[in-house]
């Protein structure tokens, strides 16, 4: 509440200043427009509004991010060193229920009179806090306020400061995207560390059995929490490969044909429904696959006196092969009509037919692209999620029959995650553990893709 | 040829014919290829629409209530015992059916919810107690499929979910016209329920709203700034090439690692609640970002260097050259690349699913600080529920998230092809 007062504030003391600044610069009365200012009023405007808003925001964003750190180690030194000496876990439950009890929530345990006297002192500690953030803030933007209007006047060079400013939060925006991937980085790695701390790499690289239910109590049979992934990497693969051969063929004879057979009319009505395909979202592949495709299949090979899975490998990588044809025929098609004239040209003056022009000449010089293509849709496919947590299975079974239920690395991430779980027990981490091996294999392909792609792209221009 | 006085050797007719064959059978091939792709997508629409058309209407049934004044205190009307109610009301319209197994399916009929719907009724007119009038209340499940035809009538009773006896009362009912199907308002409105016929998207479509307005509001800025910075100002070093190689890769990035992102550290270092949607808004928009730059730095790329030339040589700052002339140039551009960013944002699953955006929720989320799904999780959700009601709901819904999409994306088609210049 006090956040959202805050920011109001803020929006209408730079609003103000705005306005302040702008009128002391065109005159106001005082009659000093004589000189011509160096810039623009509403430069002088936007400096001192920045004055007003910037540094109260900068304060506010460090406030909320350690507020409730500093306030749990007032807490913890008010409640006395016994408190203090408690161990990571039970500190951190204790002072949960404080929160909850300060909030008003319901508690896990009694509350006894020492712990409603803790929550009181901890919602007023909360209250001052809260009052100390809305007091300081609106201070230090008057103070911005004051200073920077006193500032403004025609010699000043508002409109470089201004600028400096924003090439500033310019380049900040720009560094958001590389803080995501440190961040992707690290959360991961952390948490795989913790995990490898728990099982060894061997065991997680080379295991052939995963069944991550690990034992609550420790004479508990059959759960001994096995973390080796192979057969999920087996399972992956082989979705993936039936995903290839449906999309592989499909994909590159549609991108063939729209490239150098369709007239203009066809490929411009083609091509943006074949796309509307990439569009799809997943989960309605996910539903298309466990409700139309795989009662299909299984109906087929009944038919057949094939036993096919209700959760067979064949549905989840037919339907992802569905997926990802846009990507394959519109990244063919892209390499296919970068081939340069010219050669397409002197194969058919020397009496090639078409189809042969296709076949010897075109489709060798867009190898590279194309490629590069497959490997991105691969990469798509190993990533992908929801297809198969609604159609593939959870068993993790060593094995290399299309029609039987396997389970697949992003299965297992959702199923590891998914309801209520401590983050420290070895399952969870094993999700973070499979997310790293996720996150290599998809970068070595992209990273692979754009290389072939750029080494081999230029060689006839 | 031939009568042109060209001699063609008959070997050489022969393999002619042979090339042209393989010809036909590339472009034979193509059109295969396609038709396939098509046919597919045909199938994968037909058999949502098919299956789920039948949720936007649903089944009532007209009951005579008698609204007695010793089951309802009309002081405190929410205490009244309305379950009471619907069993005597159905009871008075079967007066034979006397054995207690009989009649615990006689009610069966009507949903379980129809008690709510009558609270509602004498909340909202407390004048109501004490009278007898004709209510129509939803009906169950089974009946509502049955009704519609999703579910056959003709087979053995062992394979059917209602009775013989059931099947009766109900063609008593109809035959009295107290069976009526209208339009479904409640699946749009209402939130998400045990019972299918009850069940809503409402909830949905509000967390999905909230999750998609912060991402909107935070990718939308971040993305066009550094989309500018990068295209209009960075000079060319080893640190751009960094940004720009991290961008690219970060757009192939699996979505649902974005999700242990999100989890790691919104949840667990930032300490965010669990299944909100201002979680899933900061998650979606770092997966949204390198698209809405890519999107943002192509349409600055695609303005003329002339442009900008004119207004530097008119003294236009930096600045000033792309915040009057570039950049409102791109705009249309730009405008195309975030709604599709924002399109695969709305469609996006997995990601919400690690953070837990997979909970139950039964009351319509209002601030982005409150549990909440979003739509496709509602979709997965309810593909999980193993009643068969919740198949129609769920491709109803997909029906709904895929209109959202064409939406969006025939808006995006729409700027490009109104605002788009050629220069």
């Amino acid at each position: 509440m006090q956040l959202v007062i805050l920011l109001i504030a803020l929006g209408a003391i730079a609003a103000l200043g705005y306005f302040l600044a702008r009128r002391k610069l065109l005159g106001g009365g005082t009659g000093d427009t004589a000189i011509r200012p160096h810039s623009m009023p509403g430069y002088h405007g936007w400096y001192v509004a920045l004055w007003c808003a910037l540094p109260s925001l900068v304060v506010l964003l460090f406030w909320l991010l350690f507020e409730g750190r500093i306030l749990e180690a007032l807490l913890v030194s008010h409640l006395g060193p016994e408190i203090a000496a408690l161990p990571g876990e039970m500190l951190g439950l204790l002072l949960n229920d404080i929160r909850n009890l300060a909030a008003g929530d319901a508690v896990s345990r009694d509350a006894d009179p020492a712990l409603m006297a803790a929550a009181e002192r901890y919602g007023a500690m909360r209250t001052t806090a809260r009052a100390a953030m809305l007091g300081g803030g609106l201070a230090l933007a008057v103070a911005g306020l004051a200073w920077s209007w006193r500032r403004v006047a025609p010699a000043f060079r508002a409109r470089h400061r201004v600028e400096r400013v924003v090439r500033g939060v310019l380049i900040l925006a720009s560094f958001v995207a590389v803080v995501t991937t440190v961040g992707i980085i690290l959360s991961v790695l952390f948490e795989s560390i913790r995990f490898f701390s728990i099982v060894s790499v061997g065991d997680f690289l080379f295991g052939l059995e995963w069944s991550p239910q690990t034992a609550i109590r420790t004479d508990q049979v059959g759960s001994s929490g096995a973390f080796g992934a192979v057969p999920l990497f087996t399972g992956t693969l082989l979705i993936t490969l039936i995903a290839m051969l449906v999309a592989l063929p499909v994909g590159l004879f549609s991108a063939i044909y729209m490239a150098e057979f369709a007239s203009p009319n066809v490929r411009n009505a083609v091509k943006p429904v074949l796309e509307i395909l990439a569009g799809v979202p997943t989960v309605v592949y996910g539903f298309f696959a466990a409700l139309t495709v795989a009662p299909a299949l299984r109906g087929f090979g009944d038919y057949l006196g094939l036993d096919v899975a209700s959760e067979s490998a064949l549905a989840a990588g037919a339907v992802m092969g569905i997926m990802i044809i846009p990507f394959i025929s519109s990244l063919s098609d892209d390499a296919i009509i970068a081939v340069p004239r010219s050669l397409r040209e002197g194969s058919l003056a020397m009496g090639a037919t078409r189809s042969e022009t296709v076949v010897k000449v075109i489709l060798p010089a867009a190898l590279p692209g194309i490629v590069a293509a497959c490997l991105l849709a691969i990469s798509r496919a190993i990533g992908e999620t929801m297809i198969v947590v609604m159609a593939a299975g959870l068993a993790a079974k060593l094995t290399a029959n299309p029609l039987e239920a396997v389970t697949t690395v992003t299965a297992q991430m959702v199923t590891l995650l998914v309801g209520d779980q401590e983050f420290d027990s070895a399952k969870t981490l094993a999700a973070f553990a499979l997310g790293l091996a996720l996150f290599l294999a998809t970068l070595a392909l992209n990273v692979l893709a754009l290389y072939i792609a750029r080494k081999y792209r230029e060689q006839y221009e | 040829m031939t009568g042109a006085g060209w001699q063609v050797s008959k070997h050489s007719a022969r393999r002619l014919k042979k090339r042209y064959r393989r010809e036909r059978w590339l472009k034979a091939l193509g059109v295969l290829a396609i038709t396939v792709a098509l046919g597919v997508l045909v199938l994968l629409l037909g058999s949502v629409i098919a299956r789920g058309y039948p949720a936007f209407v649903k089944t009532e049934i007209a009951l005579e209530v008698n609204f007695k004044a010793e089951l309802i205190d009309p002081g405190q009307p929410g205490g009244g015992r309305y379950g009471r109610i619907i069993r005597n009301a159905l009871f008075a319209a079967f007066p034979d059916v006397r054995e207690r197994a009989e009649r615990r399916r006689l009610l069966k009929l009507i949903s379980r919810g129809a008690r709510f719907e009558l609270r509602r009724m004498v909340e909202s007119d407390p004048e109501l107690v004490g009278t007898v009038k004709k209510v129509w209340l939803t009906a169950s499940s089974d009946v509502d499929m049955l009704t519609k035809g999703s579910l056959p009538r003709d087979v053995p009773q062992d394979e059917r979910r209602l009775s013989d006896r059931q099947l009766t009362w109900l063609d008593s009912l109809d035959a009295a016209e107290n069976v009526r199907t209208r339009f479904n308002w409640q699946f749009f409105f209402g939130s998400d329920s045990r019972e299918p016929e009850l069940a809503g998207i409402g909830g949905a479509l509000a967390g999905s709203f909230w999750t998609l307005a912060i991402t909107l509001i935070l990718a939308f800025p971040l993305g066009v700034g550094a989309a500018i910075y990068l295209q209009e100002f960075a000079p060319k070093n080893r640190l751009t090439d960094f940004i720009e190689v991290n961008i690219n890769n970060l757009a192939a990035v699996p979505s649902i690692v974005f999700g242990l992102l999100g989890l790691a550290i919104f949840i667990q270092l930032f300490e965010l609640p669990r299944s909100t949607a201002i979680v899933g808004g900061l998650t979606l928009m770092l997966m949204t970002l390198p698209t809405i730059i890519i999107a943002t730095r192509a349409a600055l790329a695609a303005v003329p260097p002339s442009i900008r030339e004119a207004a530097h040589g008119v003294g236009a700052s930096p600045l000033q050259v792309v915040t009057h002339h570039v950049l409102p140039l791109a705009m249309p551009g730009i405008m195309t690349g975030t709604i599709i960013g924002m399109a695969r944002a709305l469609g996006e699953t997995a990601p919400l699913l690690m953070i837990g955006m997979v909970a139950f929720i039964v009351d319509i989320p209002a601030a982005p600080f409150d549990s909440a799904t979003a739509l496709p999780v509602q979709i997965f959700l309810w593909a999980d529920s193993p009643e068969r009601g919740f198949t129609e709901k769920m491709s109803a819904a997909i029906i709904v998230l895929l209109a959202f999409l064409i939406i969006m994306n025939a808006l995006a088609v729409y700027l490009r092809r109104r605002f788009e210049i050629r220069w």
